[in-house]
């Protein structure tokens, strides 16, 4: 299964929306294991993703990326710009050279946040969605459920990267942000292929 | 929750607005960003490796109020508690860079550390020589195995200090990185708070202590300690966290510095007090303290709260401790 231009232009769209609509709800979930701004954050880059698309819109899926990837880095700052940054950056950069899979497209992305975080499954960070759904696509059973199953995979998580892991034991029992704001993101995705 | 505050997407950059027009004699605003450079008239004379900090806003006087001749050349300023974006960062590199290239002073925080190397990698696609030294003095968190690192805090500003004067004197980019190296491992810091700070963007406080309790080993960015306790007077917390700081040192001999830092709500009334109790404490167990001092240089926003830094100092890191400079915070 390839993604075209169109249905990630889709796919964007409802993630910029739901990052939106769910603002104060990711602020909640990092007020009680980080700093309480996560939401603030993804909203200030959703609204930079809004701005960049309607100033020029993307003629290959490889530009469309690009724009998402240079809005998170410019505009989100925290961890969250870099990482999100990252993973569209290379996917920009992979669906450049050849139209690849979307299960590979995935892979790039997580890859690309396991660099950039030096990071990997199962330290309570977005890596614990992304890999999963990743997981998921290259066997084709990707649907809500797979992505709640690989949110509420970090609840009982301790931490072990970024700031929730000051809280060492403590950060067990809370859902990762970093992960809800990648489950609205695969959601998303869900959405756009019509698999609900 | 009461701010002098206008909207909250606008504090960072009506921060910064004011604080340039009333120093525009030390500093100038880099533009299209929220980083401050240099505008001294010795800025573009005197050469020297450029040193760039940064970090999230809420903590000041650091960075900005650490600009100026003898300490940094530039400092970028995110978003309340949030690291500075790349670009930013490029930006303050860029200017500050006279081609014997630039130190990143960062504090171990996850945001900053990947934003500074995204920075750190456009700046060498233009052959800039970068380095990067992390600060991370604080004791109260585990190592790397089990966290993220010990995190950067009141420290960094003894870093930045130090290392500034050395820039002046005219080491080069690898002297400075080792210099640095070592000035951290030997830099340690606990803090206590006895009330949260209110991020503007979130409301309220970041969590909640009763009337008799305080917090210990806060991080700047209101992120809980290790345990919370009743609170004590001021020389039984001093006695509580030296004990806890003097034990991180092998060698107890030779000199000391000592920085009691207000985390943003605390007078200085209480801080001299404290100051007053951590050097008893300090002369009672024969540690040679030879550079003190007290104030608030590494805040988080209002929370109520204090900070002590020891440092392991030689002759050296003193001289350049002592060093008078031109800046607005030191």
């Amino acid at each position: 299964m390839k993604l075209e231009l169109e249905q990630s232009q889709k796919w964007v769209e409802l993630f910029v929306q739901k990052l939106e609509t769910n603002k104060a709800y990711l602020n909640e979930l990092d007020t009680a294991i980080g700093d309480g701004d996560h939401g603030t954050n993804m909203d200030r880059g959703a609204k930079a993703i809004t701005e960049s698309l309607s100033k020029k819109t993307p003629n290959t899926v490889s530009d469309l990326y690009k724009a998402v990837a240079f809005a998170m880095i410019q505009k989100v700052g925290g961890a969250s710009g870099p990482l999100y940054g990252t993973a569209f950056l290379d996917m920009s950069k992979a669906v450049k050279t050849e139209n690849i899979e979307l299960s590979d497209l995935i892979q790039v992305g997580s890859d690309g946040i396991k660099r950039r975080g030096e990071s990997d499954v199962k330290m309570k960070t977005m890596i614990d969605v992304w890999q999963p759904i990743a997981d998921d696509l290259k066997s084709n059973k990707l649907d809500k459920a797979n992505v709640d199953t690989a949110l509420n995979s970090t609840k009982d998580m301790v931490a072990t990267k970024g700031r929730a892991s000051y809280l060492e034991e403590k950060s067990k029992g809370h859902l990762d942000p970093g992960s809800q704001s990648s489950a609205y993101l695969f959601e998303s995705l869900v959405d756009v292929l019509g698999d609900n | 929750m009461k701010k002098i505050i206008n909207n909250v997407e606008d504090i960072v950059p009506e921060m910064i607005s004011g604080l340039v027009r009333t120093n525009s004699d030390l500093l100038k605003e880099i533009e299209g960003t929220t980083a401050v450079v240099r505008n001294d008239k010795l800025f573009s004379e005197h050469k020297q490796v450029g040193i760039v900090s940064g970090g999230g806003s809420g903590h000041e006087p650091l960075h900005a109020g650490f600009v100026g001749d003898g300490m940094l050349s530039a400092a970028v300023a995110g978003e309340v508690f949030t690291s500075p974006t790349p670009d930013q960062i490029y930006e303050a590199i860029c200017a500050v860079d006279q081609g014997l290239g630039v130190l990143l002073i960062v504090k171990n925080y996850s945001g900053d550390i990947m934003n500074f190397d995204m920075a750190k990698e456009m700046a060498e696609a233009d052959d800039i020589k970068i380095a990067t030294v992390v600060v991370d003095d604080d004791i109260s968190v585990k190592n790397s195995e089990f966290t993220q690192g010990k995190r950067g805090v009141a420290g960094t500003a003894l870093v930045e200090k130090i290392i500034g004067a050395a820039a002046r004197l005219g080491e080069s980019l690898d002297e400075l990185v080792k210099l640095g190296k070592s000035v951290v491992d030997n830099t340690k810091t606990i803090g206590i708070a006895l009330h949260a700070a209110t991020v503007p963007a979130v409301g309220h406080p970041g969590f909640e202590l009763k009337d008799d309790e305080i917090e210990y080993g806060i991080g700047i960015h209101n992120e809980r300690g290790y345990s919370v306790e009743k609170i004590q007077p001021a020389k039984e917390l001093a006695h509580e966290l030296i004990e806890k700081i003097i034990k991180e040192f092998d060698d107890k001999s030779g000199k000391f510095a000592v920085l009691i830092n207000g985390m943003g709500g605390t007078p200085l009334m209480e801080q001299y007090i404290f100051a007053n109790n951590v050097l008893d404490e300090l002369e009672s167990k024969n540690i040679d303290v030879e550079f003190s001092k007290v104030g608030n240089l590494v805040t988080s926003l209002d929370m109520q709260g204090i900070s002590l830094t020891i440092m392991k100092a030689n002759d050296d890191w003193i001289d350049k401790l002592k060093e008078p400079v031109v800046t607005i915070g030191w």
